[in-house]
């Protein structure tokens, strides 16, 4: 009776045990990765030379993972800002100001809207396909013959894409906003009604350059850190076959959407929460 | 031969981790001009010792000299400009497949160099008529077959002079009229380039064919070195399995497995 009451604790303990070790083995696991990420961003910064004084080079990735993100964008951002016209109207009418659509409008895209969605299509767009190519040039050994032949793969495929997409990323939101805004007139004004001297100047009057148009303009240049910086680690470090490059496509999309908001809500609390926050 | 040799290997040996060693203690040299061949079955280590070569690996102990400079003593701009001295084949050529062969052909020569486009331009024709796909030059890698693709690669490898060539199985996978022609290849840009040349290859008669000199690994040692024809005749186990490709000798056939018996009697062990 004795000895089984002992050997079923030395098992329990036992399997308490391994469950621990499993766990820490993880944790460190992820906290070394990390730190792998940590040191592959400065090493993108400290190769940046060739992407600056070969500038075609990052323009052409500027082409891939911008004006190829476009009409995704634009279109978006047109359907965003139409429905924000719509519910917009509905909400502020009941307390008869629907003249303030314009602001409402404005703002919603230029300090959250815009930076967060242009971010999140800009993550599955282009972060994905970045991912997916250097994923793939390490998989074809394209990497290993670059780093044969003397030329630094962080300098020549991975700087010229990170500086292009952290390039694209403000670009994208700000014609996702624009392109939001005229949505949101098309609703308001020419389907609703709304007057549309009162929408566009009482947007003039509230939307203030530095507190908001700044403001979103860091937001989507952190962004665009954050994703590119996530999409060209995860297609460096993903194990060279078929399951490794689609795994480490699907992780920069997961991460890169999980990364801006949690970073949206940090940035929003940083900037409008001070003393003259709005 | 008495001039300093191209590659000297002093007793490596190397693990990709403690509990797997993968090579031990290997030495070898290869002399300025000559092609040699390192065969041996796959795993057996072949293709690290090349990249230990390369300065892809440090080895964890024993001595390798490359054209003259100590691989174990150089930092990461010394182990890139001995690469420049270098080229490498990779076994499905590994070209860039965003660019045109002209594109892959000239990659090194605008990396490295400041030579002007139109000098870009005849050398890239000389490189890709030596191994006669100028006509080739303005298509796409996914536009080419297999041996196309590696015959391109080689033009690449070969684009800044390289004074010794590395092939990682170049000749695998491929059909008997490409084999031909990258194997007259590899032997003809030596001797016309006066290149050093490193082959690592499990294809027995078509690697003997163009080496000079052969070294035979297994198991992460050298077990056989000498001329082709004497590997061809060696009284070695090893050796004459391997030439052979007999399917039992000292590699068995068999995985190591417990009695066929036992096995077959206690089904439930597989679950």
């Amino acid at each position: 009776m004795w000895r089984r009451l002992r050997m079923a604790e030395r098992a329990l303990f036992a399997g308490l045990r391994q469950g621990l070790e499993r766990l820490g083995q993880g944790a460190e696991a992820k906290i070394r990765r990390l730190g792998f990420a940590a040191r592959f961003f400065v090493a993108i910064l400290l190769n940046s030379g060739t992407a600056f004084r070969r500038f075609s080079l990052t323009i052409r990735e500027i082409y891939f993972a911008g004006v190829l993100s476009l009409v995704i964008i634009l279109v978006s951002g047109l359907f965003v800002g139409m429905v924000l016209g719509l519910q917009g109207y509905d909400t502020l009418q009941r307390y008869g100001s629907s003249e303030a659509l314009g602001i409402l409008v404005a703002l919603s895209l230029v300090r959250e809207l815009g930076p967060v969605i242009a971010g999140l299509l800009f993550a599955s767009r282009a972060g994905s396909a970045i991912t997916a190519e250097i994923g793939l040039m390490k998989a074809t050994e394209q990497i290993a013959a670059m780093e044969m032949m003397a030329v630094d793969p962080i300098a020549r495929v991975v700087a010229p894409r990170f500086w292009a997409g952290v390039l694209s990323m403000p670009l994208l939101a700000a014609l996702f906003s624009a392109m939001g805004i005229f949505g949101g007139y098309l609703v308001g004004v020419k389907l609703i009604g709304v007057d549309e001297g009162s929408f566009w100047s009482q947007m003039q009057s509230s939307v203030d350059v530095r507190e908001d148009i700044m403001n979103g303009v860091i937001k989507s240049l952190v962004f665009g850190v954050a994703v590119t910086w996530i999409a060209v680690f995860e297609g460096y470090d993903a194990p060279p076959t078929a399951e490794g490059v689609s795994g480490a496509t699907t992780r920069t999309v997961v991460t890169s959407s999980l990364a801006i908001l949690v970073l949206d809500f940090v940035l929003t609390a940083l900037m409008f929460t001070g003393g003259n926050g709005k | 031969m008495a001039s300093a040799p191209i590659v000297e290997i002093d007793k490596v040996s190397f693990g990709y981790d403690a509990a797997r060693p993968v090579l031990h203690g290997v030495s070898l040299r290869i002399e300025p001009g000559s092609v040699v061949g390192i065969m041996g079955q796959s795993g057996c280590g072949k293709t690290t010792l090349l990249r230990i070569v390369a300065g892809w690996l440090k080895a964890g102990a024993g001595s390798t000299r490359v054209l003259g400079e100590s691989v174990e003593d150089l930092d990461g701009g010394g182990i890139f400009a001995l690469r420049r001295k270098m080229g490498m084949l990779f076994q499905f050529g590994a070209l860039f497949t965003d660019m045109t062969v002209f594109d892959n052909v000239a990659f090194q020569m605008r990396e490295h160099t400041d030579l002007p486009p139109e000098m870009v331009n005849d050398l890239v024709l000389m490189k890709l008529e030596a191994v006669g796909l100028r006509g080739a030059a303005q298509l796409m890698p996914s536009e080419l077959s297999g041996g196309m693709a590696r015959r391109v690669a080689l033009a690449r490898a070969i684009a800044l002079d390289p004074r010794l060539m590395l092939y990682d199985e170049p000749l695998t996978g491929l059909d008997p009229i490409s084999l031909g022609v990258i194997a007259r290849l590899i032997r003809t840009l030596n001797d016309s380039l006066g290149q050093t040349s490193i082959v690592v290859s499990h294809d027995v008669e078509e690697c003997f064919a163009i080496v000079d000199y052969v070294y035979v690994m297994s198991a992460g040692r050298i077990v056989a070195e000498g001329k082709p024809d004497e590997m061809r005749h060696s009284g070695e186990a090893f050796v004459k399995q391997f030439v052979r490709g007999e399917t039992d000798g000292p590699i068995k056939f068999h995985y190591p497995a417990p009695g066929y018996e036992a096995d077959l009697v206690a089904p439930a062990a597989h679950g």
